[in-house]
């Protein structure tokens, strides 16, 4: 099963690589990280995404929970929550791909963020599935690069993770 | 007043109640070797090898229960001790590691004895911290000595740049310090411990398996307490011996791969399971689909990712094994019903079965020096009251299946990472922390060697250690396995121009003795044990060809046990009736 899994730790030196490095030495699989620091500086927020079985999550809610700096952990997939990824894609726009990209760009509600008289910038946000599907549809286009940022998300109702 | 960085440290350790430190100088921990020349309320013990300090460090700990201190400089003097702290945290021991750095304005630069200290033992410690201003040195102390000594105890690293050390500050020391982020769990849940109650009065074939957690907690009373109250079969692991008394009749001896067949039989029948600071690791739990097949367990552990990590829990309870355990007394204490006397009858008479099979019978009529015979002596000679530590290997074995513990801290061994050359250094420690006991280091001869430089540090600061060297001029534990799973093919696994461990023993200022003959075993060892101010080296000649039985091979359950060739040597399977 997929879990999206915030977390708060201390915004210090080394806690990104902690997290990591257990990743990576218990073979947990991480599908997306990302991180950055919140509205209270000392504290950073990250959201992983990630596979396993119920006993897989099990220990890695466990293994987060026992590191030092984590302040708190959700497990978003367990209630009601968005999930939210923002997507920069560089095409080759000429000829017709301009209106055709346009075009594709409304229907996803997307925007043209940077123009040049060959290329287009794109900015996207929304689930993985959208930004898979808006890949997906840019098939006759020629995609120059894609920069996606990684899943970030956030309880709905009065569920939160603060301190 | 303003102090150094240097200073700082010192005082620290003081304000910590520390008396030893264990450590080897170099260029970056300068300023707090100088520190330390100008006072004397913390010993520096000067070791001749970083990982002895570890070792050292983590042999006092485990005897005391207090927080070993190791002190290195940076570059290869962290990573020399990085053995010593990973063995320390795979037996969750209390331990603060202080390591110099480069200075501040020179890390990232490659600079001369340079490592990323902090990165290379992430993996290894339970938290570490790289102190970039003086101003947090006192409250990252503080906060070291409080995450290495609460919940699941382990080592915290410091590293510590030299200009911090040289830098001035006010120094304060508080006595309490709280953190946002850790604060661990000490009490079990009121309705775990009445359901785990409930469970364990309706067991018909009980088995109460515990382990070292039992060990840091100082939770022996408590446990003795329970396992009487019940009448219940009780097991120690290998990091758990002493826990609960050795000669007592409730006892079943060690489980695991090297455990009693009664144990491992018991452990593999049983209707229920009560495991109790214990982390159900591989050698203990054998092939995980044929372990406890019939088995509900609860699980009492102070860290909650040890519990169904391997194996499913019915009743898992978090929290420190003394005052679960405690509170397990009191809730069996105000309930009228027993356990099923018929059916405890019953197990225990199957158990008896068991256990008349004698599986660690040995021959005791060669005329070679059988190592099982050389450990039972010792027992005898010392009346069963010494600290023993050990290595690794097959002597790591027969010392903690035949050495009968009756109390905890007294059974030193590194049990997780399995750490050759563990057993010297940590035996230093533990002669410091009990001056006036005995304190005997179990060996061989491969071992020995890996940490032999630390006879010199024995020899400085005259530390009577007994060091018990069965050797069997192989690494037996190696040669063990290549003689039951790769045809007898030795590769690599014996000891050619091995030292003259008399004369060597003698060269470093020490008593060195060799044995060679049964009869002689004993003698040897009373006189030995009666030079109480000298270290002696027992280099005793072993039969090169014993194994250690019973065992359980890998991928095997509980009930595919080897006995020994006298017991027949086949691996005895038995389906529960
Ligand atoms: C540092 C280290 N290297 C390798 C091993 C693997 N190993 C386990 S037991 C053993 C042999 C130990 O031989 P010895 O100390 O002579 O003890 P014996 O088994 O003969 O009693 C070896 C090499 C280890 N445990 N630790």
């Amino acid at each position: 099963m997929r879990h999206i899994i915030s977390i708060l730790l201390e915004n210090e030196a080394g806690a990104l690589s902690r997290v990591s490095g257990l990743f990576s030495a218990r073979g947990y699989n991480i599908e997306s990280l990302t991180v950055a620091p919140t509205n209270d500086p000392t504290l950073s927020r990250m959201t992983i995404v990630t596979h396993g079985s119920d006993q897989i999550i099990e220990q890695i809610v466990k293994q987060l929970n026992k590191l030092v700096d984590v302040v708190k952990l959700q497990d978003l997939t367990e209630g009601a929550h968005i999930e939210r990824e923002l997507m920069l894609v560089k095409v080759r726009a000429v000829d017709t791909a301009r209106e055709e990209v346009k075009r594709l760009v409304d229907i996803f509600r997307g925007r043209i963020i940077d123009v040049t008289n060959a290329t287009y910038t794109l900015e996207l946000t929304g689930t993985v599935e959208k930004l898979d599907a808006f890949v997906k549809a840019l098939e006759l286009t020629e995609i120059i690069e894609v920069a996606r940022s990684g899943v970030t998300g956030i309880a709905r109702d009065d569920r939160a993770l603060n301190v | 007043m303003e102090l150094t960085g240097a200073d700082i440290v010192v005082r620290c350790l003081r304000d910590e109640g520390i008396q030893y430190i264990f450590g080897y100088p170099g260029g970056a921990a300068l300023h707090i070797y100088d520190s330390l020349y100008k006072q004397d309320d913390v010993k520096h013990i000067l070791v001749r090898h970083e990982q002895g300090a570890a070792h050292a460090a983590d042999g006092y700990a485990r005897a005391t229960g207090k927080p070993g201190v190791v002190l290195v400089t940076s570059g290869p003097g962290i990573t020399n001790a990085v053995t010593g702290i990973a063995t320390a945290y795979m037996d969750s021991t209390p331990m603060v590691v202080l390591s110099a750095q480069v200075p501040t304005h020179l890390i990232g630069d490659d600079a001369f004895q340079e490592v990323d200290a902090v990165g290379i033992t992430r993996p290894c410690v339970k938290h570490n911290f790289l102190v970039k201003d003086v101003n947090d040195l006192v409250p990252t102390l503080k906060k070291a000595f409080y995450i290495a000594c609460s919940g699941r105890p382990g080592p915290v690293l410091v590293d510590i740049p030299k200009d911090v050390t040289a830098e001035k500050t006010e120094y304060i020391y508080p006595s309490s310090i709280t953190m946002r982020s850790y604060a661990p769990v000490a009490k079990g849940h009121p309705k775990q411990i009445k359901r785990a109650v409930n469970l364990l009065l309706n067991a018909k074939r009980p088995i109460i398996y515990t382990g070292g957690g039992v060990v840091l907690a100082d939770a022996a009373d408590s446990l003795i307490k329970l396992v009487r109250q019940l009448g219940y079969p009780c097991t120690n692991t290998l990091m758990g011996l002493g826990s609960y008394p050795a000669e007592d009749p409730l006892f079943l001896g060690m489980l695991g791969m090297h455990g009693t067949y009664e144990a491992n039989m018991a452990m593999h029948d049983c209707d229920v399971m009560l495991a109790i600071g214990a982390r159900f690791d591989d050698r203990i739990t054998g092939d995980l689909a044929k372990f406890a097949p019939h088995a509900r367990i609860i699980h009492i552990d102070i860290d909650p990712s040890s519990i169904g990590k391997n194996v499913k829990v019915e009743i898992p309870i978090v929290g420190d094994a003394k005052l679960v355990v405690d509170d397990l007394n009191a809730e069996l204490n105000k309930r009228d019903a027993v356990p099923d006397p018929e059916a405890l009858k019953r197990w225990w008479k199957q158990i008896d079965e068991w256990r008349s099979i004698n599986c660690l019978s040995y021959d005791r009529n060669s005329d070679l020096i059988k190592p099982q015979f050389v450990i039972e002596q010792l027992y005898e000679a010392s009346g069963g009251n010494a600290l023993v530590t050990s290595d690794v290997g097959q002597h790591q074995m027969w010392a903690a299946q035949f050495y009968g513990f009756n109390k905890t801290r007294r059974w030193i061994n590194s049990g997780g990472l399995g750490t050759m050359g563990f057993g010297l250094p940590a035996a230093m420690g533990v002669q410091l922390a009990h001056p006036d006991e005995l304190v005997t280091c179990v060996t061989g001869e491969a071992s020995i060697t890996m940490c032999i430089q630390e006879l010199s540090t024995c020899k400085q600061y005259d530390l009577p250690i007994k060091i018990v060297n069965l050797n069997n001029r192989y690494m037996g534990m190696v040669r063990q396995w290549q003689e039951f799973f790769y045809d007898r093919r030795y590769s690599n696994s014996y000891m050619d121009a091995l030292p003259d461990f008399v004369l060597l023993a003698e060269s470093f200022g020490h008593v060195g003795m060799r044995i060679e003959k049964p009869g002689d075993v004993r003698d040897a060892l009373n006189e030995a044990l009666s030079v109480k101010d000298r270290l002696v080296f027992m280099d005793f000649v072993t039969d090169q060809t014993e194994n250690v039985y019973p065992m359980i091979a890998a991928g095997k359950g509980h009930n595919e046990m080897h006995l020994s060739p006298g017991n027949g040597d086949t691996p005895q399977k038995r389906e529960l009736a």
